[in-house]
C-alpha cells in the first residue's frame, strides 16, 4: 500500500514540477496595451470590424493593421478614444455622426419568439415567450446580430434622436486633457442639443 | 520494418479508433463542424496520443509492474495524459494563437478523449513494447486525424446540400458518420497486424 501511495505522489509531483517549468518557458507575454484596448471595445464579439471578435480587434489594433475607425457600434466616440490611446492622427470626419443606430423591435411584426434576445450579447433585448419584446437602446450596441435571426424580420436598426427627455449636456471636459478629435465630438454634441432646443420651440 | 509499418497502417486503417472502436466519438462529432478545426484537433491528438502511449508503457514498465500495483493504471495513466495534454496546451498557445482560439474548449477536453486512454490500455492489454507502443499510438492518432479530416470534408459539403428538414444539422452528421464507419469495417479484409 505505501508503495502504490507514494509512487503515486511522486509521480504527481514530478509532472507537476516538469509542467510548472515548462510553463515558465512557454509563457506568453500580451502585451499590455492590447488589453487596454480591448477595454476600450464593446466587447460583444459581433465580428463587424471583421476580426472574430474584440480581442482579436485589439491585436490588430496594436499592431497597426487595423485603423482606429474599425467598429462600427462604437462610433465617433470610441475613435477618438483608439485614436488618443495609440497617440495616431485619425481622419474621423468619415464617420457619421449623430447618435449611434440601435435596434428596434417592430412590434407588428414581432411573434414573441424569444430568437433575437438569446443572441443578444449585451441582453439589451427583453421580453418573454409569446410577448412581444422591446430593446433597452441604453444596452444596445447596435451589433446587428438580432437582425438576421428574427422570422419575420421584425428588428430594424434605428437612430434614437435625443428628445427632452433623454438629452443630456455634454460633460464638462478639461480643453487641455482632452484630446482635440473629442473637442470636436464635444462640439458636435453642442450643436446637436442646440439643434434639438431650436426644434423643441 | 515491415511489421511496423504494417502495425501503423493496422491500427490507422483496419482497426481505426474511431469508426471501427468507437472511441472518441466527442471530438468526431464535435470538432468536426471545419475543416481547418478537425486538422488543427487531429494534429493535437496526434501529439498528445503518441506522447501519452509512451508514456503510459514507461509508467506501466517502472512504475507499476514492478511495484505490482496494477489496480492504480487506469489512476496513473490519466495523469499522465492530463499532464501531457497541459503541456500541449502551453505548446500550441505558445506556437499557434490562431489554432489555439479555434480549438477553444476541445483542446483540454483531449483529457477526456476516451481514444487516448483506451489506447494507452491497450498496450498494456497487448503487451506491446515501446517502440510498439509509440507505433501504436501514431497509428491510432493517424487513423483518428485521417478520419477526422474526412469527416470535416463531407460535413463541409453537407452544409451546402439539400437535406430533408427532419434531417439537417446532427442527425444526417450521425447517418453520415454511420456509413463512414461501415466503409472503414471493409478494411477488415486486410490482414489485420
Amino acid at each position: 500500500m505505501f508503495a502504490a501511495i507514494i509512487s503515486l505522489a511522486l509521480l504527481g509531483f514530478a509532472l507537476g514540477y516538469l509542467l510548472g517549468v515548462a510553463a515558465i518557458h512557454l509563457r506568453v507575454k500580451e502585451p499590455e496595451i492590447i488589453q487596454e484596448l480591448e477595454a476600450l471595445l464593446p466587447g460583444t464579439n459581433c465580428g463587424q470590424c471583421g476580426f472574430p471578435g474584440c480581442p482579436a480587434g485589439a491585436r490588430a489594433l496594436a499592431e497597426g493593421t487595423a485603423p482606429v475607425t474599425l467598429c462600427p457600434p462604437g462610433g465617433k466616440p470610441l475613435a477618438a478614444a483608439l485614436a488618443a490611446k495609440l497617440g495616431v492622427e485619425a481622419d474621423l470626419s468619415e464617420l457619421d455622426d449623430g447618435p449611434a443606430p440601435v435596434a428596434q423591435v417592430i412590434e407588428a411584426l414581432c411573434i414573441g419568439c424569444t430568437r433575437c434576445f438569446k443572441v443578444c450579447p449585451t441582453d439589451a433585448i427583453v421580453g418573454a415567450p409569446k410577448q412581444i419584446h422591446g430593446v433597452v437602446s441604453d444596452a444596445c450596441t447596435g451589433c446587428k446580430k438580432c437582425l438576421g435571426i428574427c422570422p419575420t424580420m421584425g428588428i430594424k436598426l434605428t437612430r434614437l434622436q435625443p428628445n427632452l427627455a433623454t438629452w443630456q449636456w455634454p460633460k464638462p471636459a478639461d480643453a487641455n486633457s482632452q484630446p482635440e478629435s473629442q473637442q470636436a465630438v464635444r462640439d458636435d454634441d453642442v450643436e446637436a442639443a442646440r439643434d434639438m432646443m431650436e426644434v423643441a420651440r | 520494418m515491415t511489421e511496423y509499418l504494417l502495425l501503423i497502417l493496422g491500427t490507422a486503417l483496419v482497426n481505426n479508433v474511431v469508426l471501427v472502436k468507437f472511441l472518441g466519438l466527442c471530438p468526431f462529432m464535435g470538432v468536426s463542424g471545419k475543416l481547418d478545426t478537425a486538422l488543427g484537433m487531429g494534429m493535437a491528438t496526434t501529439f498528445v496520443l503518441t506522447l501519452a502511449a509512451a508514456a503510459s508503457w514507461a509508467i506501466e514498465e517502472l512504475i507499476l509492474a514492478p511495484l505490482g500495483i496494477g489496480f492504480l493504471r487506469i489512476l496513473s495513466f490519466i495523469l499522465v495524459i492530463a499532464a501531457v495534454v497541459q503541456f500541449t496546451e502551453m505548446l500550441v498557445k505558445k506556437t499557434s494563437p490562431v489554432l489555439y482560439q479555434l480549438l477553444g474548449i476541445f483542446l483540454p477536453l483531449i483529457t477526456t478523449n476516451c481514444a487516448v486512454l483506451g489506447v494507452a490500455l491497450l498496450n498494456v492489454q497487448e503487451g506491446n513494447g515501446f517502440v510498439q507502443s509509440l507505433l501504436y499510438g501514431m497509428g491510432s492518432a493517424l487513423g483518428f486525424s485521417l478520419v477526422m479530416v474526412i469527416f470535416a470534408g463531407l460535413r463541409e459539403r453537407l452544409e451546402y446540400a439539400d437535406v430533408p428538414d427532419a434531417f439537417a444539422g446532427t442527425p444526417i452528421a450521425f447517418v453520415v458518420a454511420g456509413l463512414l464507419s461501415m466503409a472503414f469495417m471493409g478494411f477488415a479484409g486486410l490482414p489485420a497486424h
